[in-house]
């Protein structure tokens, strides 16, 4: 595998202070490697969207980060943590090495504000002395590269249909070249056809200018078509991650199997359709030991009591896999 | 511009039904204006001087009433406006005239400076939560909750009267003559400087909560996060993107408040007895001089539609979502 370009390391998000306190991502370790797509699966609630405004930064109050580290490597210099950032820094950081493409982009344009005046802005707070001129051939470039036509530029946001809302914001995140790219749910106000078609370009500019990317659904299907490796999120923790062509054919944990289980196979022989009994979890009053036991079909006596640890199954064929599931216990729980 | 011609049409109507109306109010109630005026000389006219009064307000015509009707248009696009009973015999346009500049640059300059004012206050207390501006609400709130008339009377009392630096009363010192001149223009700021600091205090708090709530709900736009995401400067987020969105409603605020400058001021003219056009209501609505107050609310309705076709203008300017084209 690749070097990682970020590594979240034990990352702790809570909404508000004290006791009343909401534990929404608890103890999340992942690695983003480069040039390789990253998906994070799990259900409405899970803490995807906190952890991608975590790590950069952006959690609306009362969000606080209340642990963890979250390092970036730079492609020359030597990695930092994002965390520990001063306030400057941390705004050169943003959109020049990790740009995000937010869930509901559809809002994500100021209205009163010009395409054009949106997408140059962004390149006048990172260099100041670039030129207007090439400014606003930057912008053309962009959008000309997801496929909007350059004439657009002086359109205002609410002359473009939804689905050019949503590829500008992907050309504004390209715009200074980031090594990561974070998609949460950036396309689920679309219809499907226009779904696929938004992400599988998207992949082919990957290949292209070779960012990495961290995609947030809570459709499994379409990160089992376009992800290299997906984590399935559940009440604020990973419990499994694993290449996504093994987590399709033989996902570890029961969560994981549920989720794949709520919608239809992509090919390959018809499986049996079926949800996941119950509902996600309270986080304000969080379950004993692992968290989806009251809803796990296969939940047995440690379950309730002890909380599982993520690591590689000792069981299974552990290649490059990680779950948190007592049925498939990792060496260290042991 | 297709919305922009129909709102101007409508306005056109409003227009049209308005000063309609003020035609026919004073034709409609009982009393004869020729009565009160010779009942206010005491018998002083002799019957000729009666007769000549009919002929001036043009009452002795025996004209249909759709004969009046053209006539009163005539004279309201020449700018006459009749003459009034109080002022005997000074033309309608000429006292409004006189009592429109005072109206409009004592509550005309005050209304801009509290929407500055106010509207800046309310963007530092939305974009900073907690800070010193946002310390300032409940004290302006509190005097805005104040019946204007007593904090006039209040004012008055506390800060005015023999030996203050503040006249009580007035719109200039009674020695002095109404001129550009170096006695006369200090007078008169120094007459309006209580009247505009009530003002100002009774209307700022209006502009910073709503500003203010704005500022709060756009804050938590998308868009913003993006801006803050996309690494922009603090300052370029408040105000380019946040301060931006937030002042529309302010904005069309301000345009309508406009309006109510010639409107709105009764009470502060009332209570500091100042000479402006509520001022000269009053005392048209003492003297039942139905000319000079039809006069005068020609002049409020005028302003009223002119405000509202200034916050259209104003908002098709903002949002460019109101830009329609074609
Ligand atoms: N501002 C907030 N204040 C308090 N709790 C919040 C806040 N925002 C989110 N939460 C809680 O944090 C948890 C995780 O929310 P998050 O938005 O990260 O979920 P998600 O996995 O992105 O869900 P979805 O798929 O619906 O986008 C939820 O249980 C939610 O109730
Ligand atoms: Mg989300």
């Amino acid at each position: 595998m690749s070097e990682p370009v970020l590594e979240i390391r034990n990352l702790d998000v809570d909404y508000g202070l004290g006791d009343r306190a909401v534990h929404a991502v608890r103890d999340v370790s992942l690695t983003l490697h480069r040039g390789e797509v990253l998906g994070l699966a799990g259900e409405s609630g899970s803490g995807k969207s906190t952890l991608a405004y975590g790590l950069t930064r952006l959690l609306p109050p009362p969000g606080v980060i209340t642990g963890g580290q979250v390092i970036y490597h730079p492609e020359k210099d030597s990695p930092y943590d994002v965390l520990a950032l001063s306030d400057r820094k941390l705004r050169e950081f943003r959109w020049a090495e990790t740009a995000i493409v937010f869930q509901g982009a559809m809002n994500s344009l100021n209205p009163v504000h010009k395409i054009s005046t949106q997408l140059t802005d962004v390149l006048r707070a990172h260099d100041p002395a670039m030129s207007e001129h090439s400014r606003n051939a930057r912008a053309r470039e962009m959008l000309k590269l997801v496929g909007i036509s350059p004439d657009r530029m002086d359109a205002y946001p609410h002359q473009l249909s939804g689905g050019m809302r949503q590829r500008v914001m992907i050309g504004m995140a390209l715009i200074l070249q980031p090594q990561v790219v974070i998609m949460d749910e950036p396309t689920t106000a679309l219809d499907v056809v226009m779904q696929r078609q938004i992400l599988g370009q998207l992949i082919e500019l990957r290949e292209r200018l070779g960012f990495s990317v961290i995609f947030i659904t809570h459709d499994l299907s379409l990160l089992v078509e376009f992800s290299n490796r997906i984590a399935i999120m559940y009440g604020g923790r990973i419990v499994e991650e694993a290449p996504a062509s093994t987590i399709y054919r033989n996902a570890l944990h029961p969560y994981s199997e549920g989720l794949l289980g709520s919608f239809p196979a992509l090919r390959g022989p018809k499986r049996e359709l079926a949800g996941i009994p119950g509902s996600p979890p309270d986080l304000a009053g969080m379950p004993s030991g692992c968290s989806f036991h009251p809803r796990c079909p296969k939940a047995f006596d440690p379950c309730p009591t002890t909380v599982p640890v993520l690591g590689p199954p000792a069981d299974a064929n552990a290649a490059g896999r990680t779950v948190a599931c007592w049925l498939h216990p990792a060496l260290e729980n042991r | 511009m297709r919305y922009f011609l129909q709102r101007i049409a409508f306005y056109l109507f409003t227009a049209w039904a308005a000063i309609t109306l003020n035609f026919f109010i004073p034709r409609l109630v009982p009393g004869d204006p020729v009565q009160s005026l010779i009942a206010k000389y005491r018998g002083q006219l002799s019957s000729e001087a009666i007769q000549s009064l009919y002929v001036l307000f043009g009452l002795d015509k025996q004209e249909s009433l759709w004969q009046q009707y053209l006539d009163y248009w005539k004279q309201i696009f020449q700018g006459d406006l009749g003459l009034s009973f109080t002022f005997f015999p000074a033309p309608v346009s000429q006292v409004i005239s006189q009592a429109l500049p005072w109206t409009v640059l004592l509550v005309g300059i005050t209304t801009i400076i509290s929407f500055l004012l106010g509207t800046g206050l309310g963007v530092l207390a939305g974009w900073r939560r907690g800070s010193w501006a946002d310390g300032l609400l409940p004290v302006t709130t509190f005097f805005s909750s104040v019946p204007y008339f007593w904090l006039g009377i209040i004012a008055i009392y506390l800060l005015a009267g023999p030996g203050s630096f503040f006249p009580s009363s007035g719109g200039f010192d009674s020695g002095l003559v109404p001129a550009w001149d170096q006695y006369f223009i200090p007078s008169a700021i120094q007459h309006s400087l209580l009247p505009a600091l009530t003002i100002l205090i009774s209307s700022v708090s209006g502009w910073i909560l709503s500003m203010r709530n704005m500022m709060v709900t756009v804050a938590s736009e998308d868009y913003i996060t993006v801006a803050h995401a996309k690494g922009l400067s603090e300052r370029r987020v408040a105000v380019s993107y946040a301060a931006r969105n937030a002042l529309l409603p302010n904005v069309s605020g301000f345009a309508l408040s406009l309006g109510f400058i010639v409107g709105g001021t009764l009470l502060v003219e009332i209570v500091f007895s100042y000479p402006g056009l509520g001022f000269t209501l009053l005392q048209a609505l003492g003297a039942k001089d139905y000319p000079l107050m039809q006069g005068i609310f020609l002049v409020i309705t005028i302003s009223v539609l002119v405000a509202n076709l200034l916050a259209d203008v104003a908002y098709l300017l903002l949002d460019p979502r109101t830009r329609k084209e074609g």
